[in-house]
């Protein structure tokens, strides 16, 4: 078989029906559209099956704790009779330390239910602990492909050290270089084992999340007799949003504020092999977030189910900065020592807790385990090596790749909006490039894709000269 | 020597510069993508030889071998003395200073 670059990136969607079980071309129609809702209900797993997955696999339920230190520091600063309540999930008491477990624990299970003999995943996250530890359960052999190294082998510390948690739970470790043809191993991996695809971005690894949300809202009225009133997400490939909305959504009929939060790493490409080691965050940022925000298909399945735009009600971001501060927060005020990545909505919901008034609740909706490598004391060490520039100072000062700056007062932590209404357009934008004409169908497609008016979508289309036929 | 059947990792070359993909950065396509993979030695070998290994899930891969008994070294790294001020400036601004604490 011909196995170059080029030949296994043209069978790539055979092997992607061959390794995740589900024919995506039933769900597309004329021009654009595809029938998202449609995919997501045949993949089955209404939410009580979810919840009984995963609390026979170590996985859910975790405790909603109250920030009560956090919350007080943020009043300090905030004006008279504001500083919401904050609560944070803590998702690194799931089994793997994430609350990616929960999205590992369906596709682990559908894998065996159809009989794959393992699962292979493309992640640098805390997701490859996840699908170990679930394959572990299960009985499936694990292969995790990771992004780790720069060219001259130098490995980034919370990489490694999610290597070795996967390695702990019994899979093995393909690590690469820089690029994006991570990919390309990762089908020939497919090709050669016959595994399943335990991708982030298949229904399974978004109903998982679903159980999370539910949980939130859950939670909540037991603690306060309340439900929430803003919801925090750490957001890169959207996942986590949607789930957490969607199940959000099944629970209760309140509008609750869902926030999508990124740490702030503009400028630092990500396929850039001198960029890799200059930032402090591998996850949760801006370099995915965005794209994905934009175009959420850009995943490792033809049509991804994290669609974070349908969900999401604001974007902001916090400077990496900001993020380690917090999590030093988290553990001298709190008594909890967590990973800096989870924290970035710990770091946003600072921010934003201070706009809204004491009677509100806001939830930080998770926190990953800690380790060597994986901890902000690890993180700056070797950002220190790199030679960031680390300060006191405002954090709006930062430069990714050149500086890292803490508050120098607390009053300067500030999370800053993203233009979601210009992303929206830009979504619309790209998506509509080339064509003549659309379906109201599409038409609709877009309006529930970027979560806008059919007015919204129709002006735009009308600008570009795009027939909606009858 | 390195014996058969020792826990070893290699390194391997899976795209040369030239066979990278258009849509990358020039740093990026000016280097080759490289794999790094563990498993058990088939053939006793020294360190920098070309060898086959056997992965945990039964797959061979040939590379050049790296290390033999590949330790975990990674650690909490080099102590950034900044988290004790940020330590001590949480605490002044929640408690207003040493003496309420």
């Amino acid at each position: 078989m011909n196995n170059s670059y080029e030949a296994v990136m043209a069978r790539k969607n055979e092997i992607m029906r061959k390794s995740v079980g589900i024919d995506y071309s039933l769900y597309e129609k004329k021009y654009i559209n595809f029938d998202y809702e449609q995919m997501m209900n045949d993949c089955g797993f209404e939410l009580d099956e979810i919840r009984k997955i995963q609390a026979d696999s170590g996985v859910g339920q975790t405790p909603l704790k109250e920030c009560k230190n956090i919350t007080a520091l943020a009043r300090k600063i905030s004006k008279p009779g504001y500083g919401a309540r904050i609560f944070i999930k803590d998702e690194a008491l799931n089994d793997s330390g994430s609350f990616k477990a929960r999205r590992a624990s369906i596709s682990c299970y559908q894998a065996k239910k159809m009989g794959y003999k393992g699962v292979i995943a493309a992640t640098s996250g805390n997701y490859g602990a996840a699908v170990a530890s679930q394959a572990a359960k299960y009985g499936l052999k694990c292969i995790i492909v990771q992004e780790c190294y720069d060219s001259k082998g130098v490995g980034q510390p919370e990489i490694i050290e999610k290597a070795r948690a996967c390695e702990a739970y019994g899979a093995e470790v393909v690590q690469l270089s820089v690029g994006p043809e991570l990919f390309y191993k990762f089908l020939l991996l497919l090709e050669e084992t016959g595994y399943f695809n335990a991708s982030l971005y298949t229904p399974y690894g978004i109903k998982g999340i679903e159980s999370l949300g539910a949980e939130l809202i859950e939670d909540s009225i037991k603690l306060t007799g309340k439900e929430p009133d803003m919801v925090v997400v750490t957001n890169a490939g959207g996942g986590n949003l949607t789930g957490t909305a969607r199940g959000i959504q099944q629970v209760t009929n309140k509008k609750i504020e869902v926030v999508g939060s990124s740490v702030n790493l503009l400028g630092l490409h990500m396929a850039s092999d001198t960029d890799f080691n200059k930032k402090s965050f591998t996850t949760g940022h801006t370099g995915f977030g965005i794209p994905f925000l934009m175009n959420p298909d850009r995943s490792d399945v033809p049509r991804s189910a994290a669609r974070a735009l349908r969900y999401i009600n604001r974007y902001v971001t916090v400077n990496q900065g900001e993020v380690f501060f917090m999590t030093e927060a988290l553990s001298i005020l709190e008594g909890i020592e967590r990973g800096p990545a989870g924290n970035t909505s710990l770091a946003a919901a600072f921010s934003l807790a201070q706009e809204l008034s004491e009677d509100k609740i806001i939830i930080v909706q998770e926190t990953e385990y800690t380790s060597a490598g994986k901890h902000h004391q690890a993180q700056l060490a070797f950002a220190r090596e790199n030679g960031i520039c680390i300060y006191f100072g405002n954090p709006q000062d930062e430069i990714p790749g050149k500086s890292i700056v803490f508050p120098e007062d607390i009053s300067l932590l500030k999370a800053v909006d993203l233009d979601l209404e210009e992303i929206k357009e830009k979504y619309i934008i790209n998506h509509i490039k080339g064509l003549k004409r659309m379906t109201k169908n599409d038409v609709e497609f877009l309006s529930k894709e970027t979560n806008t008016s059919i007015d919204f979508v129709e002006k735009l289309l009308k600008q570009k000269n795009i027939e909606v036929e009858a | 020597m390195i014996k058969k059947d020792t826990w070893v990792q290699i390194k391997k070359t899976i795209l040369e510069p030239e066979e990278r993909t258009g849509n990358i950065p020039e740093e990026t396509k000016k280097v080759p993508l490289l794999m790094w993979v563990k498993g058990h030695l088939q053939n006793d070998a020294n360190l920098g030889d070309t060898v086959e290994i056997k992965t945990l899930t039964g797959r061979y891969e040939t590379g050049v071998m790296v290390e033999a008994n590949p330790a975990y070294m990674h650690t909490y790294g080099k102590f950034v003395p900044e988290i004790l001020e940020i330590d001590r400036l949480l605490k002044k601004t929640l408690f207003g200073g040493e003496s309420n604490e």
